[in-house]
């Protein structure tokens, strides 16, 4: 994953534009040369600071649960997890819809990104959620709607992502994405449905209805685990995003570069007329 | 769009017809894997007949994965997707066309799993027409994405090893569905399986638009 | 007349590769024209253009009067191309290949059956399986796909590769029918003395435009600047007999 502060991406650093195939030269054209920028130093400060303020809420200041003790503080981060986790599917499903739309490389470029930074959630929510099932039911497994449907969630997300990893000529390889990325949110919703109303174990409904067993200090760390979560997951989602950007922009050679020459081969002077 | 969709089943089905792999090699698979758990689990009648549901859609899936990834062979032949475009058919018929020669074959494969578990599992049938119906409807369900998926995949290295990774997680809550309709019929107790079999139909029908919207550009794209 | 054919600057991407970077090419009705050039100078993709297949993203292409930069699809449908792939399916006979193909495009069953005759098809290979088929008969089993359309622009790219003489000949008798019926025929071939004596005219082809003009060079009409003949002047002497 990217380092806490931000992505550099090598090349010599010279004068723009001289060298026409460093991927900081190609990338200067128009774009920076590494993901880092004022506004996201800003957003991962922030991040860092409501992590600190959420281990402290989570871990001192809030008390421990009548009935689940302390493994109940590991719901301040499993339950914002898991929400980002469907945020980051719903972005990479509206990110497909409007790449088939408008066909922008940035659209796809989100697309992936977002269905990147939404594994490494499913992958939390997994963790915790089986790390909470243990002094809760015994195992770190049980076959409930929640880590059931999740696991399943994990697979149609490797699977987006095998697609997106293909060999292929790259319009045809986004188109695919494209319309696999578009099918991500309607999955989602029918395996969390269908299992929902096969299994009911878990505890459902512990976000929507703000269970009135979730009060007062317990309340306020959710929410500032909320804050951390969804701070860490923007600042992961710009930069993964930023990458990708950079990926486009070095892979992908000025038309007119290429242009001129292909016709090169046929031995043409570079002007654009066909000689008389 | 429907004479198109009828004319590409119809090649499909000829397809399948004259180079027999279905009957030749995905139906003994399908038997075989129905053995193989009787292996894993150990032939007490009873444990077997109680799973019978399941172990028949789980390998009812299996055969779908052999016959989707044929359906979309036929298409991958040097110059056939090129020749597709030019002819001018209807993408979204050339969908419901394949779809409907997928789910052609599924149905037979099916009837003779069916028969598979009756004789091997020892189980009895009964409420045929809640069987009846979501059989049809869960066939459907899995022709249509199976298609369209299929396409997704179509051309590539990896098709072999993608198609089940994307498909049988979507096919997911098919699976959940037929089963527990299939239970309830073998239970008697038809009245709980008649909601999973709208969920199936849902499916069905949800699948068999997207994959009819989705083909064309599938096969622009591509 | 309008051209059959109309190519101006045009640039065409595989992918992000410009196989035609900037290519000229005027076709009039009823010409045969023959693409020459070397082996990734785009002749195919000049080809698979013109039929819609490939977008072209820059100049003028207008093809049959269908403007292929708003929409390459509406040309299909006049188009016949016969490439280096078959588009064939191995375990159906001839007869159930030209027969799905014909229907796909609406033809109608009377050009269906002409069309097996006029390959020379319609007898005992006829309910052959295509996979069983040697590359020649196979190549006719494509062509005889292309005849059922009727199509009013012939894209061949190399047909003669792999045939033996009495095919090629059939095939440039044929060829040469189309044209007469009104057709136009532009094609790519490396068979130059059979393919140079069948065309009206020649276009050189080097990355992806029109090659330069080479001061040594015969035949080398590289710019569409001579007024094309509408027709043959007289029948070339390969329109012979159809077997």
């Amino acid at each position: 994953m990217t380092s806490p502060t931000s992505t550099t991406v090598t090349g010599a650093p010279g004068a723009d534009g001289r060298a026409a195939d460093t991927p900081r030269a190609v990338a200067g054209r128009g774009a920076p040369g590494h993901t880092g920028s004022r506004a996201s130093r800003v957003l991962g400060i922030l991040a860092l600071g409501s992590i600190a303020l959420l281990v402290l809420y989570g871990l001192v200041w809030s008390p421990a649960d009548a009935e689940m003790a302390d493994s109940v503080r590991l719901m301040y981060i499993h339950v914002p997890a898991a929400s980002f986790m469907y945020a980051g599917c719903f972005i990479t499903t509206i990110a497909s819809a409007m790449w088939l739309r408008r066909r922008t490389p940035g659209w796809d470029a989100l697309a992936g990104a977002s269905a990147e930074v939404a594994l490494v959630f499913t992958a939390i929510t997994l963790g915790t959620g089986s790390l909470w099932g243990r002094p809760t039911w015994g195992t770190y497994w049980t076959w409930d709607a929640r880590l059931t449907s999740t696991a399943l969630l994990a697979t149609l997300l490797v699977g987006y992502l095998a697609l997106r990893r293909l060999d292929v000529d790259p319009t045809a390889r986004s188109t695919r994405a494209a319309v696999l990325g578009l099918l991500l949110v309607p999955n989602v919703i029918i395996v969390n449905r269908s299992v929902e109303w096969w299994r009911s174990l878990h505890q459902r409904s512990t976000l929507v209805k703000l269970d009135p067993t979730i009060e007062g200090q317990m309340l306020v760390a959710l929410m500032v685990g909320f804050l951390a979560i969804g701070l860490v997951f923007t600042w992961l989602l710009v930069h993964r995003f930023r990458v990708a950007w950079l990926e486009y922009q070095s892979e992908r050679l000025d038309l007119d570069l290429a242009l001129a020459e292909r016709r090169a081969e046929a031995g043409h002077p570079t002007d654009v007329e066909a000689p008389a | 769009m429907w004479r198109d969709a009828a004319l590409v089943a119809g090649r499909d089905l000829r397809v399948e017809l004259r180079s027999r792999v279905t009957t030749n090699q995905v139906a003994p698979f399908s038997l075989l894997v129905l053995v193989l758990f009787a292996f894993a689990l150990d032939p007490d009648r009873q444990l077997l007949e109680r799973l019978a549901s399941g172990l028949y859609w789980t390998a009812v899936l299996f055969a779908a994965l052999l016959a989707i990834s044929r359906s979309a062979a036929i298409d991958e032949t040097d110059g056939v997707r090129d020749a597709l475009r030019l002819s001018g058919l209807d993408p979204a018929g050339v969908f419901v066309g394949k779809a409907a020669a997928v789910a052609v074959v599924l149905l037979a494969l099916e009837l003779l799993l069916g028969v598979g578990v009756v004789v091997l599992y020892g189980v009895e049938l009964a409420g045929a027409g809640l069987v009846v119906v979501a059989g049809l409807a869960a066939t459907v369900a899995v022709a249509a994405t199976g298609t369209l998926y299929g396409a997704l995949v179509s051309g590539l290295r990896v098709r072999e090893t993608l198609l089940p990774l994307l498909l049988l997680p979507v096919l997911a809550p098919v699976l959940i569905g037929a089963t527990r309709a299939f239970e309830a019929a073998l239970a008697g107790v038809p009245a709980d399986g008649w909601p999973w079999c709208g969920l199936l139909a849902g499916l069905a029908v949800l699948y068999a638009v997207a994959g009819a919207l989705a083909y064309g550009t599938l096969l622009e794209g591509s | 007349m309008e051209p059959v054919v109309h190519l101006r600057a045009a640039v065409a991407l595989l992918g992000r590769f410009p196989a035609l970077a900037g290519f000229d090419l005027d076709v009039a009705r009823g010409e045969i024209v023959l693409l020459r050039g070397p082996n990734g100078a785009g002749k195919t993709t000049v080809l698979r253009a013109c039929a819609g297949l490939v977008p072209v993203v820059r100049g003028e292409a207008v093809v049959l009067g269908h403007d292929l930069r708003l929409d390459p699809r509406p040309v299909r449908r006049h188009v016949g191309l016969l490439g280096h792939a078959t588009g064939l399916f191995d375990d159906l006979t001839v007869a159930d290949n030209v027969r799905f193909w014909g229907r796909a495009c609406r033809a109608d069953p009377g050009d269906i059956a002409a069309a097996l005759a006029l390959v020379g098809l319609d007898g005992r290979l006829r309910d052959v399986v295509v996979g069983r088929l040697s590359a020649g008969q196979r190549r006719r089993t494509s062509l005889a796909c292309l005849l059922a359309r009727r199509p009013a622009l012939w894209l061949l790219d190399e047909p003669h590769a792999g045939l033996d003489h009495d095919t090629r000949d059939q095939l440039d008798a044929l060829i040469g029918r189309a044209v007469r019926q009104g057709a136009t025929v532009l094609l790519a071939s490396h068979e130059l003395d059979r393919a140079e004596s069948l065309a009206h005219r020649v276009v050189e082809l080097a990355g992806g435009t029109t090659a330069p003009a080479r001061s040594a060079a015969p035949s080398d009409g590289s710019a569409p600047q001579a007024p094309p003949r509408r027709a043959p002047a007289a029948p070339s002497p390969e329109v012979s007999h159809v077997a």
